[in-house]
């Protein structure tokens, strides 16, 4: 990968960027920059350490080596004075399961030394804006997986915050739950909120970010925008094969000179290509007989696919 | 101390107004719950009223340091006192804490605000305090009122019962951070419980023999109880100021020891 | 039967993992306090205005009450928790259900765990108290099974209650506003009648006043008497109320 030149202007600066946890390398010498008003996503599978970055950017876990800078200003000097700045959703929702919903973002504004009256009228406007208003005096516990998530996003969001960081924000949620994250997220992308999150999933990543970096064991592995990373690393589109199970060896040799790629999967063939119809026509052509065909669009699953060889989901 | 360790670690230094944040969180759940904070302060009553009247009629009076003479319920009023102080602060820091450290994952939120470690032990243990110290405070009106108050010292009980608070709310607060299930609690109460019933609570340590003496007075509740006697019955001597400056350094090692034990739970 | 036998036997498997702590705990308790209260306090007392409480020494006079105390606290630790934990955390009960087993079953089986904690723990106290001579006549050895009865008189009230409970509030306020209070003025550590009248009417209608009264007639060799009667009348009475009232509220809270 090309040095990436040094821009200090950036958010989030970071050079060499290194997580030990013991013996264990859980983040290895990453470098990357995050800008104002953007997006950024770190997209990879569980154990990237996606999480173990997250945790420094928000100066919660101490840097173990390189360089980080948030809001220009370094975590082990500055740490109170950038988290004043930041807002977090952890993975797991860290809610005071004591105290009830309004309290919740009540008690939060005040360890940022919001004023009580600012306080609450922060915490009625948040409490609309992710649509928690009629629960705002009920214990936290009975809540379903996505009003917690969204909970604790207002919680997120009560300093105002520069910087949002969230990590694996819609894992655990039904669908619904999630476009309800998204919409909101995509608001306040339009305000001008900075967003950085991790995710595992694919269509998280291509829906809210501007660039992302692809995460693997402690390293990055790509970076760009979406739409950069599915043409350097993949074709505009996939020609997906199931075949009978006693068919697949019969494959051998067959599909020589048919797409750029061809990623045998255990329970299909992905056949990369510009234009999936015409391979579908050539595979019938061949004699080749599957179960099934699906010509689909390239996504970042493909995109992990290729610099790894193994899926985002395992 | 805290400054020692924040220049090896560079470990972010506690401030007042940002623990306080903490004692508002406790105090918001506690407005609600104001019942069990107000049933902590039965069981010393009660010992009081029973063994210190009850049982005080059976034993007549005891003789404390400085030859003086007193009923028994003013001996045992002021251990009580000490009880309630240590029982109010080791009840919010060692359980409560632990419950909201380990299973309520409170502090995780928390630090992502500008609190830093210091400032949650700072602030759960400010608050322990509060609560003894409302203990101590409703104990020494009750006191006074049944007529338990034999010396004008006694005004100092106040503050002297705020620093009993103080040791033990470190001392729970740094034993809920090596403390890992339920079950490990039994220990703790293995210890307060002997505490309790040998400190000189009920009786003067000079029915022990000797070595069994010097043992007790190493024990922390031993010298709250101590100090407060002195302070109650008006025996003032120089072995108060062995009792404060016990106190004082306990606390603190305590202090130190959460602090640096959370920091290693908490920031990994 | 059987089905409360099976019960029985569930609770004792568990048991087997933590008993060594258990009866720890048991034998510790009574020696500190003994030791503590009964001698240390004793010796105040002996040298105090009435010299004995009663005509018997002060540990000789405390011992028998907290006997049956403790058979009070032990029984309330294992009816209030335990009780709503598998009705409706841990729904131990539900799956206890879904075999043979009836809701008779259950409370039998609990009434009869109950029982085996009450006598192991007051038999263990029964030792630390004859090892502190505090036994006087070959009746007192009756002060087992009485103390038994006497935590089970305040024990099965206090689970057909548990049943009810969805959080530990109430049982922390049990705790402090019935239990405690009754340790310190239920008769173990000073006699009952020095209490203000009122406040000593009260204590004799809960089971510890006769429980504490009866160990104490019994290990001081004065329980040849009709108040005798009458104390086992009560406790047993509190008991059968007990166990029949956990029948009807454990079939509430699980025939669904």
């Amino acid at each position: 990968m090309a040095a990436t030149p040094t821009r200090s202007d950036a958010l989030i600066h970071a050079r060499g960027l290194t997580k030990y946890f013991g013996n264990l390398v859980a983040v290895d010498a990453v470098d990357f920059d995050v800008d104002r008003g953007e997006a950024f996503g770190f997209l990879g599978p569980n154990g990237a350490g996606k999480t173990s970055t997250m945790r420094m950017i928000g100066c919660v876990s101490p840097v173990s080596g390189g360089t980080l800078r948030v809001l220009g200003m370094d975590p082990a000097v500055d740490g109170p004075r950038i988290r004043a700045r930041l807002g977090v959703v952890p993975q797991a929702d860290t809610l005071d399961r004591e105290l009830r919903v309004a309290e919740n973002l009540y008690t939060y504004a005040r360890y940022f030394d919001i004023s009580g009256p600012l306080a609450r009228k922060r915490t009625a406007e948040l409490l609309d804006f992710v649509q928690l208003g009629d629960r705002a005096d009920d214990e936290v516990e009975p809540l379903s997986g996505g009003m917690k998530r969204r909970l604790a996003i207002a919680r997120a969001l009560i300093s105002e915050p520069e910087l949002l960081l969230l990590d694996e924000p819609t894992t655990g949620l039904d669908p619904q739950a999630r476009h309800m994250v998204w919409d909101r997220l995509y608001r306040l992308k339009q305000r001008g909120v900075t967003i950085v999150l991790t995710t595992h999933y694919m269509d998280e990543a291509e829906q809210l970010c501007d660039r992302l970096v692809v995460m693997d064991k402690a390293k990055i592995v790509a970076s760009g925008s979406p739409r950069e990373l599915i043409e350097r690393y993949a074709t505009r589109e996939v020609l997906e094969l199931r075949f009978a199970i006693d068919a697949a060896p019969a494959l051998d040799g067959k599909l020589e000179g048919l797409a750029d790629r061809v990623e045998v999967l255990p329970d299909r063939v992905l056949i990369y290509t510009d234009d999936g119809d015409a391979a579908a026509a050539a595979i019938h052509q061949r004699g080749l007989r599957p179960e099934s065909t699906l010509v689909r669009r390239s996504t970042l699953e493909d995109v992990f696919l290729h610099i790894t060889g193994r899926r985002l989901i395992e | 101390m805290i400054a020692v360790l924040g220049m090896r670690r560079r470990l972010q230094q506690p401030a007042a107004h940002r623990a306080a944040r903490l004692v508002e969180r406790d105090a918001t759940l506690y407005r609600r719950n104001w019942l069990v904070i107000i049933s902590g302060f039965i069981e010393p009553l009660l010992y009081l009223l029973g063994i210190g009247f009850g049982v005080g009629s059976l034993v007549g009076s005891v003789v404390t340091q400085g030859g003086h003479q007193f009923r028994y319920a003013v001996f045992v009023a002021p251990a009580l006192m000490a009880t309630s102080a240590m029982n109010g602060a080791i009840t919010e820091t060692a359980f409560n804490f632990f419950h909201k450290l380990k299973y309520v994952k409170l502090y995780d939120a928390v630090l992502s605000t500008p609190l830093g470690v210091a400032d949650i032990a700072l602030g759960e243990i400010t608050w322990a305090l509060f609560r003894g110290t409302a203990y101590a405070l409703a104990f020494i009106v009750i006191m006074a009122a049944l007529g338990l108050v034999a010396s004008p010292w006694a005004i100092l009980a106040l503050p002297a019962a705020m620093l009993i608070g103080f040791t033990f709310a470190a001392l729970g607060t740094a034993t809920a951070t090596f403390v890992r299930n339920w079950q490990d609690f039994d220990l703790v109460l293995v210890v307060l419980i002997p505490l309790f019933l040998f400190s000189g609570t009920f009786y003067p340590i000079s029915l022990y023999p000797g070595w069994l003496q010097l043992i007790v007075q190493v024990t922390p509740l031993y010298h709250g109880v101590d100090l407060l006697r002195s302070l109650t019955t008006g025996s003032i001597g120089p072995w108060l100021l062995l009792d404060v400056g016990y106190l004082v350094v306990l606390s603190l090692a305590g202090l130190v020891l959460a602090t640096a034990r959370l920091e290693r739970l908490l920031l990994k | 039967m059987n089905g409360a036998l099976k019960v029985l036997a569930h609770h004792l498997r568990l048991y087997r993992r933590v008993w060594k702590g258990s009866v720890f705990v048991s034998f510790v308790s009574p020696v500190l306090y003994l030791a503590s209260i009964g001698v240390g306090l004793g010796s105040l007392v002996s040298r105090g205005p009435a010299h004995t409480v009663g005509g018997i020494s002060y540990v000789a006079f405390i011992a028998p009450g907290l006997l049956a105390a403790t058979a009070m606290t032990t029984a309330s630790s294992e009816t209030t928790f335990p009780i709503m934990s598998r009705v409706y955390w841990m729904r131990t009960y539900d799956a206890m259900l879904a075999s043979p087993l009836r809701v008779r079953d259950l409370v039998a089986g609990e009434v009869l765990w109950l029982t085996f904690r009450l006598a192991l723990v007051s038999l263990i106290f029964f030792l630390v108290m004859a090892a502190f001579q505090t036994v006087h006549s070959i009746g007192a050895v009756f002060a087992i099974p009485v103390a038994m009865l006497s935590g089970l008189a305040f024990g099965t009230p206090v689970m057909a209650w548990a049943a009810k409970q969805r959080t530990d509030t109430p049982f922390a306020l049990l705790f402090r506003f019935v239990v405690t209070p009754l340790f310190i003025l239920g008769g173990t550590f000073f006699p009952i009648d020095r209490l203000p009248r009122l406040v000593e009417g009260i204590a004799w209608l809960t089971p510890l006043a006769h429980g504490v009264a009866l160990t104490r007639a019994l290990t001081t060799g004065n329980a040849a008497s009709m108040a005798t009667l009458g104390h086992v009348v009560v406790l047993a009475a509190y008991a059968a109320v007990g166990i029949a009232a956990a029948m009807v509220t454990f079939r509430q809270e699980l025939a669904r």
